[in-house]
């Protein structure tokens, strides 16, 4: 039956198109990580292997300073992002998930909002804020922070609430009717079961930081606020060294590495599948 | 745990405050400054009261757009760009999602892992690859050289010059959007192909049906939903986008809404165009966003019928 199921006569060409697909997807960013170990200056000429772009002593990730606080300030925002964001979304979540009844719906859909804003209309929206009506905090790393916060809230309340779905009342209702107090019922038994939906949602907070570009852009102010994308945006058509290539292979190295740590955190303790679904946000 | 229906409640505060604040006043502003004035240094001064309401702005740019002016052209040209590449997204993005999800087998675990993965690389960085390989000695231009699609694409005017790629082309934006945002296309799409019930195609093919009519009138209809929720996930991004035009045109020849917002907020000093153009954006796109909405309600309650 499967070979009468494809319509397209010989899968072949389906598997030739997805292959095609991937390589096409993944290839060039290979190719500019590749460039990253380049000897000599240029991103598109083949010159060696070294990782003078990485360590060495001038013009390095590591020692230029521009790009050294670039990466400092990225890794602070995401920090930042995660303190504030997994909190403030496992609470939210909690309440969501909890509080029926008048308002809830309202809330539900303020939070799902800003993950279908083009980013563009929030970065313009928070800078006029900032701009217009909180003045005294200005622009600068607490503007980026808040801005970052705004957006990845709601990726933590939908993994949250992802987990308390699936985890069902029926844990709390046995404890509570063992005799649990409240407050028994919440840290010694809810809790532990959201562990790995709160570790995989702050490790997508602080991924989803790292690679924010515009609404951390329109909140900056000056070069201290500078951030890798905005780097990666501002010089990456002047001419700039492999340098350029290293510190975006860092980043990639840096975000790969939050979410390796993340899966299998979730995987271990809530099941593959579930897993899956949060790294394809598709929970 | 029961509590209170206060209890939960108090638990969600915060969270609401904060995107209250920082999401509804916010977006708020915007609008008191769309419909506000300026002063004599050309900063913005938001009227706060709807009654104060200056409407001179945004029906300025309302008209700009009505008779042809630069906001209709940029307008038009967006709607191309993201057209296309939505298009694009679909040709190459079906059979991608199609194959993964109904003839992958045991690969289909690897093959996903490749679909996600461009989803967690900074959108930069990937510009910056295409940015050294577009460029006029670098390895893409080669390759498109020797394999004579530059001859090809200068032949039938899409590109300028020998090498020029990246100079103010728009078939390299279009490109570059398409790759920028497919990923997010192909991901729903796979989840609703893959949620299709095989026994349903079967029933076609026993019941007579050619694989092709099976296809296009049982596994096509059946994928429809992810399908649109593919194409509005990547349109409402792309609507918004600047960086991708500004890193691989550099030329205010394939500016989209986005770059002319950008102009006008962060380089220029013309906020109050900027959070009209804004407003307008938005409202377009909450229309596309209810259309669709709508669509999938429809169908979802089809369905069940």
């Amino acid at each position: 039956m499967s070979v009468l199921r494809n319509p397209w006569g010989k899968p072949r060409f389906l598997a030739v198109m997805t292959g095609g697909y991937i390589i096409w997807s993944v290839l060039p960013v290979l190719i500019a990580i590749g460039f990253a170990f380049n000897d000599g200056r240029s991103r598109t000429t083949w010159q060696g292997f070294s990782t003078r772009w990485f360590t060495g002593e001038t013009g390095s990730v590591l020692h230029d300073p521009a790009l050294r606080d670039a990466l400092g300030h990225t890794l602070l925002l995401a920090v930042i992002c995660v303190a504030v964001a997994t909190p403030l979304g496992v609470a939210l979540a909690l309440g969501l998930q909890r509080w029926r009844g008048r308002g809830s719906g309202t809330v539900n859909g303020l939070m799902l909002l800003p993950l279908v804003t083009p980013e563009i209309v929030m970065g313009v929206a928070l800078l006029l804020l900032f701009l217009q009506v909180f003045g005294g905090i200005g622009l600068g790393t607490d503007a980026q922070a808040i801005g970052q916060i705004t957006f990845t809230l709601s990726y933590v309340v939908v993994i949250v609430r992802g987990r308390l779905v699936s985890i069902g009342p029926e844990f709390e209702e046995a404890a509570a009717d063992l005799g649990a107090p409240r407050r028994d019922q919440f840290f010694r038994v809810l809790l532990p079961l959201l562990a790995p939906a709160i570790v995989a949602s702050a490790a997508v907070a602080f991924a989803t930081s790292i690679d924010d570009f515009v609404v951390t852009q329109y909140l900056s102010s000056d070069a201290s606020t500078t951030t890798v994308s905005m780097l990666l945006y501002s010089s990456a058509r002047g001419a700039p060294t492999p340098a350029l290539n290293a510190i975006a292979t860092v980043n990639l190295m840096i975000t790969l590495l939050t979410l390796a740590f993340a899966y299998l955190v979730y995987r271990r303790f809530a099941g593959r599948d579930e897993a899956t679904a949060v790294a394809t946000l598709e929970v | 745990m029961s509590g209170s229906r206060w209890t939960w409640r108090l638990v969600a505060l915060p969270g609401v405050a904060w995107l209250s604040v920082f999401f509804l006043v916010a977006f708020y502003t915007v609008l008191a400054v769309a419909f506000g004035n300026q002063d004599t240094l050309s900063q913005p001064v938001p009227h706060w009261n709807p009654l104060d309401w200056n409407v001179g702005y945004v029906s300025e740019m309302l008209d700009n757009f009505w008779h042809g002016g630069p906001f209709w052209t940029v307008s038009l040209r967006t709607i191309q760009f993201v057209a296309l590449a939505v298009l694009l997204s679909l040709l190459i993005g079906y059979p991608v999602a199609y194959f993964t999800a109904m003839h992958a087998g045991r690969w289909k675990g690897a093959i996903l892992l490749a679909l996600i993965l461009p989803l967690w690389i900074n959108y930069l960085m990937r510009m910056l690859a295409w940015i050294n390989l577009l460029a006029p000695d670098g390895v893409g231009s080669d390759v498109l050289h020797s394999v004579g699609i530059e001859d090809l694409f200068l032949s039938i005017g899409l590109l300028d010059e020998p090498g020029g790629w990246l100079n103010g082309q728009p078939v390299t934006v279009i490109l570059a959007l398409l790759y920028g945002y497919i990923p997010f296309f192909i991901l729903p799409l796979f989840v609703a192909i893959d949620r299709i019930d095989r026994r349903q195609i079967d029933a076609a093919r026993d019941l007579g049906a050619s694989p092709a009519s099976a296809f296009f009138r049982v596994t096509l209809p059946l994928s429809w939903a992810g399908i649109l929720a593919g194409a509005v996930l990547i349109a409402l991004p792309m609507f918004g986008d600047y960086y991708t035009a500004d890193l691989v045109s550099a030329s205010t020849q394939t500016n989209m809404i986005g770059n002319q917002i950008d102009e006008f907020m962060r380089q220029g000093s013309e906020k109050v165009t900027g959070a009209a153009l804004t407003l307008l954006l938005s409202t377009f796109l909450l229309a596309l966003m209810f259309y669709y909405l709508r669509t999938t309600r429809r169908a979802g309650t089809a369905a069940e019928v």
